[in-house]
């Protein structure tokens, strides 16, 4: 273990619960690596957490989430009149290289603005393999801001394609940012992350290909069937007994984040749904979908760790062999592997 | 338990704006498997440092080309101790002059790079420097 490591966990706790940064920030990387250290401390932690609001950002490469953020969360550190400013912290998700194991992470280059500010704490964080837009220990990484009482907690992923949805189970509030000109309305209607918005934002609004881009993406709203409580569609809205009350307008905004145009409405629209959340009974739902994607997690990763050790390496080499020189079928080698013995 | 990955904050302190050697060595990093955080141009003192504490950093790389570099690096030294983070590695790369290393090098800096500097051996440098503190005794 590395010597910044070595910490007393009893006074980490504390200390994270007391508002210091270098506590905060050493916790961080314990969890992020999985220690045991880093465990027994998110045991500790955990009975502080579930008071946060938090709010998932995802969108393209280039489509200014970063930008957006930094100004979203400078409204929340500097809101209008008569309204409270709360502590802000931002998971920024950036790619590992699949060849170096490597990452760039470059968000905070979009962030002056929250420079300095003791109540904003911005972690980056690298993918480390994990494939649908967050790293593996983002859930656990929040869970460490929202005890450590962090108010708003902002996730921002990975540059994101079609199919990156995870974030939709983490967060309260999924922002999900397109921009002008990338796509008709075929690819409005299509799987994926267009249906885990609770708010669409067309950012780059400036850009004369805004009202096409704003038609495509309400064409796509107005095609859910009449009825249907569109948001958070399929698994997520399983269970017809809590639908809510009021259904939720997915709102499509437009923003010039560069020029902090329509940042004020868009920090009023996640206010008005987080308050949405709460009178729905929504909110609990939600809660309920993060906290058990994070236990099947665990318990698929762990039932995975406890097979690789019941299993003797050359068996499983001597099937993969088999597989590859094709005398056993994919099926079959997994019926092999699971009794554990050659045939 | 996952490896930890060695993390470097590399930044741009001061009023200059050509960050071209800083990528390079950015990518260079990135390539060798550490995991970069890149701050961007025009960064002070304060931001570095406040950067460097929250991301938990082993090592700092500040690029600096403007001349000001004994103002400014031994600021941001000066702050990464005064948030106690003593074990980062503080490096240098850009336009130093030769009569000013050894004065760097006094106030803490790891090593000066000049012009021409293969990114292979500041590789080598980071994983020298932390395999002989603390990443060695995991």
């Amino acid at each position: 273990m590395r010597l910044k490591e070595k910490l007393v966990l009893g006074s980490l706790v504390g200390s994270v619960r007391d508002g210091n940064r270098l506590a905060l920030a050493r916790l961080l990387s314990q969890v992020e690596n999985n220690t045991p250290e880093g465990k027994e401390c998110l045991n500790a932690l955990f009975p502080y957490t579930g008071k946060a609001h938090l709010i998932g950002i995802t969108g393209a490469p280039g489509s200014g989430k970063s930008t957006l953020l930094n100004q979203l969360a400078y409204t929340f550190r500097h809101p209008p009149e008569g309204e409270q400013a709360r502590r802000v912290a931002i998971v920024a998700v950036d790619p590992t290289s699949p060849f170096s194991g490597g990452a760039i992470l470059g968000d905070r280059v979009r962030m002056r603005e929250l420079a300095g500010d003791p109540d904003v704490f911005i972690r980056s964080m690298a993918a480390r393999g994990s494939l649908g837009g967050l790293a593996s220990r983002t859930a656990e990484v929040v869970q460490v801001f929202d005890a450590a009482g962090f108010e708003i907690i902002f996730i921002e992923t990975v540059g994101a394609g079609q199919n990156e949805v995870d974030i939709a189970r983490l967060a309260h509030t999924t922002i999900v940012v397109e921009t002008p000109g990338t796509g008709d309305e075929i690819q409005a209607i299509k799987a994926g992350i267009l249906e885990i918005a609770d708010i669409l934002v067309i950012n780059k609004a400036d850009s004369p290909l805004v009202d096409n881009s704003e038609f495509a993406l309400r064409s796509m709203l107005d095609m859910a069937p009449i009825g249907t409580d569109y948001y958070h569609s399929m698994e997520m809205r399983n269970n017809p007994g809590l639908n809510s009350p009021k259904d939720w307008q997915i709102p499509i905004l437009r923003t010039v984040a560069t020029e902090r145009q329509g940042i004020d409405a868009l920090y009023q629209t996640i206010q008005s749904h987080a308050e949405f959340l709460q009178e729905s009974q929504e909110w609990i739902e939600r809660e309920r979908v993060n906290l058990q994607t994070i236990l099947d997690n665990l318990i698929q990763n762990s039932l995975i760790d406890q097979w690789r050790k019941s299993i003797s390496n050359d068996v499983y080499q001597t099937v993969l062999e088999s597989l590859i020189s094709r005398q056993t079928s994919p099926y079959q080698a997994l019926q092999i592997l699971m009794k554990g013995v050659l045939p | 338990m996952n490896e930890p990955k060695i993390r470097v904050l590399i930044a741009k302190p001061g009023l200059d704006g050509h960050d071209r050697g800083a990528k390079v060595v950015a990518r260079a990093l990135r390539d060798a498997g550490m995991e970069v955080i890149y701050t961007g141009l025009r960064q002070t003192p304060e931001m570095i440092a406040d950067a460097a504490l929250q991301e938990d950093v082993d090592v700092v790389g500040l690029s600096i080309l403007s001349g000001a570099h004994m103002t400014l690096i031994p600021r941001v030294l000066e702050l990464i101790r005064a948030n106690q983070q003593e074990h980062v590695k503080v490096f240098v790369g850009g336009i130093i002059p030769n009569e000013d290393i050894p004065a760097l090098l006094q106030l803490g800096v790891v090593k000066v790079y000049g012009p021409g500097t293969v990114t292979d051996e500041i590789i080598r440098d980071i994983r020298a420097q932390l395999s002989s503190s603390e990443f060695s005794e995991k």
